[in-house]
């Protein structure tokens, strides 16, 4: 079994803490008390952290020392019998993802298109921007990144089937592996990094590709002139170093960001993960607060980069006047492939 | 020609009549266990006054007839066990009235529950009535005649309780009308406050009449509805769940359902709560008080709510095809359920029968049960879908039916729609003087027993 390689040194003589001192939904009087619970998890004793994290993975990125607070959390919430959300949701999500031979293999040959389980993404990774890659999709849980199971905190569950997940691209065949699903990306990155798992074929993060797709086709791009909030997935703490990506798509197509209070490394999450593991209180304030700072910033559309936000937010940001529209629509839109009618 | 065809077609027209070997198949069963058996005719009268004539030639030739609506009882409650005339109403279908203000409307006795849904939708789109979750060709007085349920069950009772006026054609061909329609123009009251005579007829699956007109009452059809799915794995809690979901009154439906397939609704009950109201607000109000009724659960981990995003449209549509789509699993069309009338606290021993009779009987399972009334009751339904075309399949499933049926008799539960040998079950069981008096109003109402015979046939 896999164990995640947790270096107990550098938090012990982190000057920082921000970990949790960054945090948005615990509050700490200071970096002693931070440093103090954050010890308490690494050394496996009782810390309220392990009652109150909402699992919104941003500790991920706030540890700038290369340590992983959120896996270590979630590890131990595991150890001690601790469920985040209620049992029945829990079990609910390991046994609707089980492998159970029920997957879809396009024409792969080097590279393959993974749509992860989310039938969603498939109807993205389509038209001129993916039109080499697009039949050499893959879709099932087979093809699944399980990083889902550390908002339960069931890591175990990942560490089985992480492996056969690699397993399975790498008995394709692929040399790389272009994730549509920004998690995909940072379970094949940062959590196959975090327990020692070797990947053996270059996962692609879908911006990435995007953005080089969208360069070469530069001379179809009309700038959409449009202003639009970013909502950024919980997944993208484990990969923050992409971050700069959705700003350099959307210098490119045209599109304005507005500054707001919640971005970047102040994002709020989407919240509907929140909903299951506490109720809709929490939920709501985020979300309202989310929404609210987008139209405060004067933005016309919200775009998502992960289907499950795009989800959770579609018809909450819709009801107050913002088109909802994910990140790969909206190159489409900036081609002319699709309508703007389209995202009404 | 026989001389009982001719007469049939001299009272509805060659059209109305067959008893080509084609038609006598297809009205000779239903999706159910039961054995088919053949009709000798098959007659689809327009009107009142065809169906009084068919009656009373019946009762001249003593010979049996089976009233019909759609034939989708599951239970084998029109397969005509004794031959004769099956009496296809789905010719009478029209809707005669729909008094507003009152709230109710007047339909034949062959309408449909699709044909009244969508004529309130064109014309009163305020209105609705409780949609049963069958196909939409299933009619409305049959439905009522086997106390049926639907979208309204939790808020207003059996849709029988819904009914507000009869039309009925007696075994002896008498024309009659019970409840506020017998004394005047109105159909706003089946009973109350004369002596209600509609339990003559409601419940006896066509054995002490024909129903040809029914007054139903519609309900306020809200601009908005919505739904909650609630999750847990403790079967022992879910009584208390419903108890508490209940005492908010504010619920207009509330299913509670459990199936090993797919996995991701293997080990978990689930609470489906449907509610409305005409404004967003009303409806985060009442999403809001049904969170709160089960935040206990949420906090000790016991319970949580699912998010419904992607099967919303699914569990919003009414009629929902979920139960024909599993129906479907084991391919070959066969579908039965045994849905006893049960006390809510029992759920968990029915909820462990089920598993038990599912692996006793290697056969495929599903269960939903529906309060009734805020939770005076439920219909707790065990349900097996099989193979028509595997016989051993089907005498397994009925064997786990008539086990299922001893069970809830046990437990002092009440059939649902039962069919002939459960309807012996429970006669058997019967207070004397309930079956004395059981007795007494069928000989009374069908001396020469030709409605519908088998069913409801007391044996002293």
């Amino acid at each position: 079994m896999y164990e995640l390689k947790f270096k107990e040194k550098v938090c012990a003589t982190c000057p920082s803490s921000d970990c949790l001192l960054k945090c948005q939904y615990m509050s700490f009087t200071g970096q002693k008390e931070a440093h103090g619970e954050m010890m308490k998890v690494v050394k496996g004793k009782d810390s309220r952290v392990l009652n109150e994290c909402v699992t919104c993975y941003a500790c991920e990125e706030y540890c700038t020392r290369g340590n992983h607070p959120f896996y270590l959390i979630s590890e131990r919430r595991e150890e001690k019998g601790m469920f985040t959300a209620p049992r029945p949701i829990t079990n609910q999500w390991v046994n609707m993802t089980v492998m159970q031979g029920k997957y879809l293999v396009g024409d792969v040959k080097d590279k393959a298109l993974s749509c992860c389980y989310i039938p969603d993404l498939g109807p993205l990774g389509s038209g001129e921007i993916f039109k080499d890659v697009a039949s050499a999709g893959v879709f099932g849980a087979e093809f699944m990144c399980p990083a889902v199971h550390t908002h339960f905190a069931r890591m175990s569950v990942i560490k089985e089937r992480l492996p056969v997940v690699i397993e399975n691209y790498r008995k394709l065949g692929v040399k790389e592996v272009i994730c549509l699903h920004d998690e995909c990306y940072g379970t094949l990155t940062s959590i196959a990094s975090a327990y020692g798992m070797e990947v053996p074929f270059k996962p692609v993060y879908y911006m990435d590709f995007l953005y080089e797709r969208m360069k070469e086709l530069k001379d179809k791009i009309k700038p959409l002139g449009i202003t639009v909030a970013y909502q950024r997935p919980c997944s993208n703490r484990l990969i923050p170093d992409k971050l700069p990506l959705v700003k350099k798509i959307f210098k490119l197509i045209g599109v304005k960001a507005p500054k707001r209070v919640y971005q970047d490394e102040n994002a709020l999450c989407c919240a509907e993960i929140l909903r299951s593991i506490s109720g809709y209180k929490l939920a709501d304030d985020v979300q309202k607060r989310n929404i609210d700072d987008m139209l405060k910033a004067g933005t016309e559309y919200c775009v998502f980069n992960c289907p499950a936000c795009q989800s959770s937010l579609s018809e909450k940001v819709s009801k107050r006047g913002l088109k909802p529209i994910h990140i790969i629509d909206l190159c489409k839109m900036a081609i002319g492939e699709k309508g703007r009618e389209a995202v009404l | 020609m026989s001389d009982i065809l001719k007469s049939l077609i001299e009272i509805v027209g060659e059209r109305g009549v067959s008893d080509a070997p084609e038609e006598l198949w297809f009205y000779s069963r239903d999706p159910g266990v039961l054995a088919p058996h053949k009709p000798d005719y098959v007659v689809a009268p327009k009107t009142t006054e065809e169906v009084q004539k068919i009656v009373q030639l019946a009762g001249r030739e003593n010979i049996p007839v089976v009233p019909m609506g759609n034939g989708m009882s599951l239970a084998g409650l029109v397969i005509p066990l004794k031959g004769g005339i099956v009496l296809d109403m789905k010719r009478m279908n029209k809707i005669l009235e729909v008094n507003a203000m009152g709230r109710y409307a007047v339909l034949e006795g062959g309408t449909s529950q699709g044909m009244l849904k969508a004529y309130l939708q064109k014309n009163h789109p305020t209105l609705r009535h409780s949609l049963p979750d069958a196909p939409p060709t299933t009619t409305i007085a049959a439905n009522v005649a086997l106390h049926g349920q639907g979208r309204l069950t939790n808020q207003y009772g059996f849709n029988s309780d819904m009914v507000t006026g009869l039309e009925v054609v007696l075994p002896t061909g008498e024309i009659c009308r019970i409840g506020s329609p017998s004394i005047g123009p109105y159909w706003f009251s089946k009973g109350p406050t004369l002596p209600d005579l509609s339990g003559l007829f409601l419940g006896w699956l066509g054995c002490t009449g024909i129903i040809t007109k029914v007054g139903l009452k519609l309900y306020p059809n809200k601009k908005f509805r919505d739904v909650e799915l609630f999750v847990t794995d403790r079967v022992d809690l879910v009584p208390t769940m419903l108890y508490k979901l209940t005492h908010l009154e504010i619920l207009e439906d509330v299913n509670v359902w459990f199936q090993p397939k797919p996995l991701m609704f293997l080990g978990n009950y689930h609470i489906t709560m449907f509610f409305t109201g005409d404004t967003e607000e009303e409806i985060e109000f009442k999403r809001k008080m049904i969170w709160d009724s089960l935040q206990e659960f949420m906090d000790s981990k016991d319970g949580g709510f699912m998010s419904v995003q992607y099967m919303k449209s699914a569990l919003l549509e009414m009629p929902g095809r979920t139960i024909a789509d599993f129906a479907d699993v084991p391919k070959g069309g066969g579908f039965e359920y045994s849905g006893p009338i049960a006390l809510i606290e029992h759920y968990p021993k029915y909820a462990a029968k089920v598993v038990e009779l599912a692996e006793k009987y290697n056969v495929l399972y599903a269960s939903a049960a529906r309060l009734i009334s805020g939770g005076h009751s439920m219909m707790f339904s065990i349900s097996f879908a099989f193979n028509r075309n595997d016989p051993a399949m089907m005498e397994r499933v009925e064997k786990a039916l008539t086990e299922a049926m001893t069970f809830a008799l046990d437990m002092g539960g009440i059939p649902w729609k039962p069919n002939f040998k459960e309807q012996k079950m429970v006669m058997q069981r019967m207070e004397p003087n309930a079956l004395k008096l059981l007795m007494m109003i069928k000989k009374n109402l069908d001396p020469q027993g030709i409605m519908n015979p088998g069913n409801w046939e007391v044996t002293p």
